[in-house]
């Protein structure tokens, strides 16, 4: 199945491996991610004040153009996700913020846009393995089970809430990247802070609020016996690396899944 | 003349969040939830008890427009669907509109890069703090 793919500025730069091993694994396990021409950077988080128009058109053109090509649009970073699915919300649902938005949508150079008004399925990868590949076909393919490693799944925020919107899990006690490890071989370790915020932007404005909150997610996930955590997004991997005072490696889902695939260099 | 200022601000900031205030039942849970709450003057129940009564303009010359994390934890977690943290949002656009009131701009951020910093908390912050 062919789903149209937005990556992200930040997976094309600092967070690499979450891009890359996205569509190695993707390939082997049968979805083609075709590229999206000339995406614009999300924005990183979403405005929820509804008169904000600008911000919020890169992700209304990202929506179109998989509109336009038939596909449902899929994203790996959180944030991308986060930003793309409550925007296309707000299209669906806000029909003078989807006029406004409609007003901007073509671009110099290029044909009349269509009207948009969330027409497009949103996708999160971890969706993807779940409800298109499924997780007994991930575990199916496994070649490397990542068999005694104690694994901490690092929800955040972004990809539960608000769980009206983004309709990925119960946004409070979610599963999906349990179940994800699970099929991976992994033992996943459940640790109350797994939804609660790493800081975020806060590491620009209030280093210190960054610090304290990374570091109550990381003492709370080793206590509970984590070896390790997974995450899906780069900010919240940043500040658990660099603001969070506790040596608990934290890596990229992807990463995982390629090791377990036995694809990864 | 100031009392149409605030008027037309708090009907602006009502409009743009899309919030009414009048569902609250002042439980707290919001702010009990707050991963941000230490660092904040006024609290997210605050937010939407003075928006309410159309107190604004001490929240206007407060910090705890910027401390709010966007992690929705209160619009998940209020059980009365107030969604204070589209409150705050509108209130700190209202704040950074004007113009020459940017909270952060991006002559702010070479001093605070690191080698590891992800373009996306660079882009986040100036999309929260700058209009
Ligand atoms: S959680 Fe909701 S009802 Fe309770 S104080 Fe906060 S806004 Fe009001
Ligand atoms: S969205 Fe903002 S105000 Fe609401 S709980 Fe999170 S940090 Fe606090």
């Amino acid at each position: 199945m062919k789903f149209s793919y937005f990556p992200g500025c930040t997976l094309k730069t600092k967070a690499k491996q979450l891009d890359v091993y996205a569509r190695k694994c993707a390939e082997v396990l049968g979805i083609t991610l075709e590229e999206i021409p000339a995406w614009q950077c999300c924005g990183g988080v979403f405005n929820a004040s509804r008169d904000e128009i600008a911000s919020k058109l890169s992700a209304v053109r990202a929506l179109s153009a998989a509109r336009d090509a038939g596909q449902p649009l899929v994203s790996v970073c959180s944030a991308c996700h986060n930003v793309i699915k409550q925007t296309n919300a707000a299209m669906q649902d806000d029909g003078e913020f989807a006029s406004h938005v409609n007003h901007y949508l073509t671009q110099p150079g290029q044909g009349q846009a269509e009207p948009y008004y969330g027409e497009t399925e949103v996708y999160h990868y971890l969706e993807l393995l779940r409800d298109v590949v499924g997780f007994d076909k991930v575990k199916a393919a496994v070649k490397h089970p990542l068999t005694g490693k104690k694994i901490g799944a690092y929800y955040g925020c972004l990809l539960l809430r608000p769980s009206g919107v983004m309709a990925m899990d119960d946004p409070e006690n979610p599963q999906i990247l349990e179940d994800f490890i699970r099929a991976i071989g992994g033992e996943p370790v459940i640790y109350a802070m797994r939804n609660e915020c790493c800081g975020g932007y806060m590491t620009l404005e209030d280093k210190a609020l960054a610090a304290k909150k990374s570091t109550a997610v990381l003492d709370n996930a080793s206590v509970n016996g984590a070896d390790l955590l997974v995450t899906a997004c780069p900010l919240c991997k940043y500040n658990l690396d660099k603001n969070g005072k506790n040596d608990l490696p934290v890596v990229y889902f992807t990463e995982l899944l390629a090791e377990a695939l036995g694809i990864k260099e | 003349m100031e009392k149409n200022k605030t008027a037309a601000l708090r009907e602006q900031i009502l409009r743009a969040s899309g919030v009414n205030p009048k569902k609250c039942m002042r439980c707290g849970k919001c702010s009990g939830t707050c991963p941000a709450y230490d660092e904040m003057e006024y609290h997210p129940h605050q937010f939407v008890y003075m928006v309410e009564t159309g107190n604004i303009e001490p929240l206007l010359h407060s910090e705890s427009v910027y401390k709010c994390l966007s992690c929705f934890a209160c619009v998940e977690r209020c059980p009365r669907g107030v969604e204070p943290a589209k409150l705050i949002e509108a209130l700190c656009a209202a704040v950074t509109r004007p113009q020459g009131a940017n909270h952060m701009t991006p002559d702010d951020i070479p001093a605070l890069l690191d080698e590891d910093l992800p373009q996306q908390a660079i882009v986040s912050a100036l999309r929260k703090y700058m209009k």
